[in-house]
């Protein structure tokens, strides 16, 4: 990436950043709508997947529990790139080693904005399941023998008294991992998807201006995580009406 | 699932270890007292000198630490006056760099946790402090700061554990600390399975033993009412 040319005046700074074929304005652009897809991805999956983790976790049988607090404990404790690392050589050679199987030796290249989303919606996983068991015992116990008085069981205690409440208290704990996630995805660069980070490296290795081009991604970065925060606590705000 | 391969590459790993822990040391020392001259910034009435280390907190905080890496790395080294200061010194070599850029991180981190300590100090401690005739340097070494940093020691182990894990990101700048021995022996074994069995169990080791040590200080600090 490095490059020794003397920094152009400002106006080389804008040509380098215009739309078209001569800037990388455009190309930037795209890399910060990848990086966006790929968070989204990641943490629509993460969340999902932190369900069953979550139901492992409060359940009362011993080697669900077990289950649910290693992957967690690994998860939070081991570090992000090593995740990385993992999930992209690890699932590409389990699908050659499928593919050898069957008669197949080449090499196959498994879709890289996929494994960034898994990659980091596992973590996302990791935390949300923190987050949201912490919001579901936040629930006082009343409410849960108040619903069994009623006759509530089951889908209906979990969907109709639990969930809503449990998310209303687990929302700014959620913004703070969408800003986690957000700032993963640059690490999926390592694995070569084209998103910010990727992006810059390529722009500032051709046009050797990587100062340009850094400063530039931290804006987009810093763009994408403030008016995110900005939408998490409107949406906070907007749910905890009658609750202070 | 090979298991020599795993006791092999966990010897080869835990080389790494005394470099990564000397990263990990250097960046909280330098990003602790870092964090302490923004937290004095902060609450200092200049609006510019406030100014500044607020959004110096709000840029590090809303950007990856691997954008922060690559600036100072790569960013910094484009111009021939950084190349040319006694600033090169340091740059030019990519631990400094990392230890550079962890140290930044942390210290905005850092001084957010401090400042949440700060915060829930009682305001009659400041006003006694004044009526006791200290002036305002005083107050904050005597009062302010020693109460803050109890209060925050819970949420600075969890910051020292975020470091750890952060550290692991200075081999992309070609530093061979352990996640970068570990990424070299998944591309000489193809075997990421094992290298990651090997290399998790020194990190959850270092994140225990950190958890561990922290609960024992926090114990020792506990405030006796």
């Amino acid at each position: 990436m490095g490059g020794y040319k003397e920094p152009p005046n400002l106006k080389k700074f804008m040509e380098l950043l215009s739309l078209g074929d001569t800037g990388w304005g455009d190309e930037m652009l795209r890399a910060c709508i990848m990086t966006f897809a790929v968070s989204i991805c990641a943490m629509v999956f993460g969340l999902l997947l932190s369900i069953p983790f979550v139901c492992m976790k409060l359940s009362k049988n011993f080697f669900l529990k077990l289950i649910a607090n290693i992957f967690t404990t690994v998860i939070r404790g081991v570090p992000e790139l090593l995740i990385i690392y993992l999930f992209f050589f690890g699932s590409s050679a389990a699908i050659m080693f499928v593919a050898s199987i069957f008669g197949y030796d080449g090499y196959i290249e498994i879709n890289a904005f996929l494994i960034g989303a898994f990659c980091v919606g596992i973590i996302c996983a990791a935390y949300s399941t923190e987050v949201i068991r912490g919001a579901v015992l936040a629930i006082p116990r009343g409410q849960l023998e108040a619903a069994h008085s009623f006759g509530i069981t089951g889908k209906r205690l979990l969907l109709g008294v639990i969930a809503p409440q449990a998310l209303r208290i687990a929302l700014p704990g959620i913004g703070n991992i969408w800003q986690l996630v957000l700032k993963d995805t640059a690490l999926i660069s390592v694995t070569g998807l084209v998103e910010i980070m990727r992006q810059t490296h390529i722009a500032s290795g051709v046009t050797r201006q990587p100062f340009l081009f850094l400063i530039t991604a931290a804006f987009l970065y810093l763009f994408l995580t403030t008016f995110s925060n900005k939408f998490f606590l409107s949406v906070e705000n907007k749910y905890s009406k009658g609750f202070t | 699932m090979d298991l020599i391969l795993i006791y092999e590459s966990f010897f080869e790993i835990i080389k790494g270890l005394a470099l990564s822990v000397e990263i990990i040391i250097i960046s909280l020392i330098l990003g602790l007292s870092l964090s302490i001259i923004i937290i004095l910034m902060r609450l200092s009435k200049n609006s510019f000198i406030n100014y500044f280390s607020k959004s110096f907190v709000f840029v590090i905080r809303g950007t990856p630490l691997l954008v922060q890496i690559y600036f100072i790395y790569y960013g910094l080294a484009q111009f021939s006056y950084v190349r040319e200061s006694f600033l090169w010194l340091v740059l030019k070599e990519p631990f400094w760099c990392g230890v550079l850029a962890l140290t930044v991180n942390t210290s905005a981190y850092t001084s957010e946790i401090i400042r949440s300590g700060l915060n829930s100090i009682n305001r009659g401690q400041i006003e006694s402090a004044k009526a006791f005739g200290m002036n305002k340097i005083q107050t904050f070494k005597r009062i302010l700061l020693p109460q803050a940093l109890r209060q925050s020691i819970p949420a600075y182990s969890n910051e020292v554990i975020l470091m750890i894990k952060a550290s692991s990101l200075v081999s992309i700048i070609t530093i061979m600390e352990m996640t970068g021995l570990a990424r070299k022996i998944i591309s000489q074994t193809f075997a990421p399975i094992e290298v990651f069995i090997a290399a998790g169990i020194i990190y959850l080791t270092l994140n225990y033993i950190v958890t561990i040590g922290f609960k024992k200080i926090e114990k020792h600090y506990l405030i006796n009412n």
